[in-house]
């Protein structure tokens, strides 16, 4: 089978790829191990046995970052919807309330209006709202899109600016766990891009939450005639006379191809491709996120927030967990507490912990089975801390873990984040094969979106396939 | 004889639907008129290839920047 181009894995960055390349008449086929769409932002239902029906549940998405309103130009979702020619409507984005840093005696809020943050840095922090706002200048003028930007330390730069180290901890939290692969610290160029896209934009999700984004580039790449598998896992990815990448193996396959793009991750691909000689590091952090239900939703006068980035300890950790998961940070999402806000009905909420990936894995099944148990009372009584008179019954919880993370999306060490080296450019030694998605270095759903889109124009349209 | 200008700015209100592409100024830049980055110029140049099998090669994108060097720049290609 002869193709344009083949994009490995039908995540958020192999689907706008593929969509980029069809809309421009290449043949094109996206090839996805799993059964669904979705990659690492994917969905799942579990019967609901007190009831009968579904529960439908998403994995990944809390937040959808890069929120802009309708008719805002120049962003990044508002670029994404142009390169796609997806309307802003269909999205149904429904903006967050707002979300808070909690650390041990000290909050800050931030919403989509960037100046509740400034006011919050400005009564909390008075003696560094001047140098604060000297960040934000250094964010706004940054050129994160540089695809020649080398590594720089997030941490390093935000000590040159800023002396309060509790400032520059809050900071980072929710930029840190919402898309380092790096333990501690982040790639400046990340910073800034999780800056701009938590910050200064916002969070939103749309109405049908990950599904309503999957269906959309799906139901987008089917009328423009791309071709997709399902359950067809790459098993090797072919090298012709001078080492070029010629085609993929899949199973009793073989696809040809003069443009790979791979979105399995950096050091994923590298398994496949035994021309390959680079070693990119497998990034260490991963997480377990609990899934709770109850028989009514959070009254909003104990709290109407939308995410809160907890953290107990007198200094923010972000390095896999010590022992199994670390409950002294989470994050913790309310995914109820989004415009427009209803009242009735059950309520969700998400809790995700730092974890280590090599203690899980180890587990025998008894003993996997008791330490989610203690994940989950561990989760359940941060719940309660945060919501003191919530009395609503517990209808339904689930937990997922690094080795379910790996099970499902294939990404080694049950990794969220990727490889702690990124290719900005999409290029790999081996001639044709190129890298999309968190290991070329954008983040988020939005992120990996634009990723796909940039590495699809630049390898797969405008050098000529 | 093509009308290279209305082409052009059809292909642009497609690829940019929210733009009001009526006013335009033939002898200002596109970038200064509307919000066309990069990627939108790429999407002209393949829209141009797709619709009307004109190619324009990269090093030419700058002379795409206005409505005017666009004309002068496409007509012959058209002819």
């Amino acid at each position: 089978m002869k193709y344009d181009a083949v994009v490995i894995g039908a995540g958020m960055s192999g689907l706008a790829a593929g969509i980029r390349l069809a809309m421009f008449d290449k043949k094109v086929v996206i090839l996805e191990k799993h059964s669904i769409p979705g990659g690492l932002n994917s969905y799942y239902q579990r019967r609901n046995f007190d009831k009968g029906g579904i529960r439908q549940f998403d994995v990944g998405l809390h937040a959808l970052t890069n929120f802009i309103k309708k008719g805002e130009k120049g962003k990044p979702f508002s670029k994404l919807l142009k390169q796609l020619r997806i309307s802003y409507e269909d999205f149904k984005l429904c903006p967050q309330s707002y979300s808070k840093i909690l650390f041990p005696e000290m909050e800050l809020k931030f919403s989509n209006d960037f100046e509740l943050l400034v006011t919050e840095v400005h009564e909390k922090f008075p003696h560094q709202i001047d140098q604060f706002m000297e960040l934000v200048d250094k964010v706004k003028s940054f050129n994160e899109l540089d695809l020649n930007l080398q590594y720089s330390s997030s941490r390093e730069t935000l000590r040159e600016i800023l002396s309060d180290e509790m400032l520059i901890e809050m900071l980072l939290c929710p930029l840190l766990i919402y898309g380092s692969a790096w333990e501690d610290d982040m790639d400046f160029a990340q910073f800034v891009i999780m800056f701009k896209s938590l910050y200064f934009e916002g969070f939103s999700r749309p109405e049908g939450g990950v599904r309503t984004i999957i269906s959309l580039l799906m139901k987008k790449f089917e009328e423009l005639d791309g071709e997709i598998r399902f359950k067809t896992a790459v098993s090797q990815i072919l090298t012709g006379s001078h080492g070029e990448a010629v085609g993929v193996k899949a199973g009793e396959l073989e696809i040809m191809a003069p443009v790979i793009l791979s979105s399995i991750g950096y050091p994923e691909t590298v398994k496949l491709t035994p021309e390959l000689s680079v070693r990119p590091r497998v990034g260490a952090m991963t997480f377990l996120e609990s899934i709770f239900v109850f028989d009514k939703k959070i009254p909003l006068e104990e709290n109407d927030s939308t995410i809160i980035f907890y953290n107990n300890a007198p200094k923010y950790s972000y390095r896999p967990a010590t022992h199994y998961f670390d409950a002294s940070s989470a994050v913790v999402c309310f995914p109820d507490n989004y415009e427009p806000l209803v009242r009735d009905g059950e309520g969700t909420v998400r809790i995700t912990y730092m974890a280590n990936y090599e203690q899980w894995k180890g587990l025998p099944k008894t003993q996997y089975d008791e330490m989610k148990e203690q994940v989950g009372e561990s989760a359940l009584s941060l719940m309660k801390k945060l919501n003191p008179t919530f009395d609503g019954k517990l209808l339904f919880k689930d937990i997922f873990s690094p080795t379910t993370i790996e099970r499902y999306t294939s990404h080694l060490s049950g990794t969220v984040y990727g490889s702690i080296d990124k290719t900005r450019d999409g290029r790999t030694p081996v001639k044709n094969l190129f890298i999309i998605g968190t290991d070329q270095g954008f983040l988020g759903i939005v992120g990996s979106m634009l990723s796909g889109i940039s590495m699809a124009n630049l390898h797969g349209l405008m050098n000529e396939i | 004889m093509a009308d290279v200008r209305q082409i052009v700015i059809d292909i642009i209100s497609d690829i940019a639907p929210d733009e009001d592409v009526t006013n335009l100024d033939d002898k200002v830049s596109l970038r200064e008129q509307l919000d066309l980055d990069s990627m939108d110029f790429l999407d002209i140049v393949m829209e141009l290839r797709k619709r009307h099998k004109v190619e324009v090669p990269q090093e030419d994108y700058p002379k795409l920047a206005t409505l005017e060097s666009c004309v002068s720049y496409l007509s012959p290609k058209f002819a």
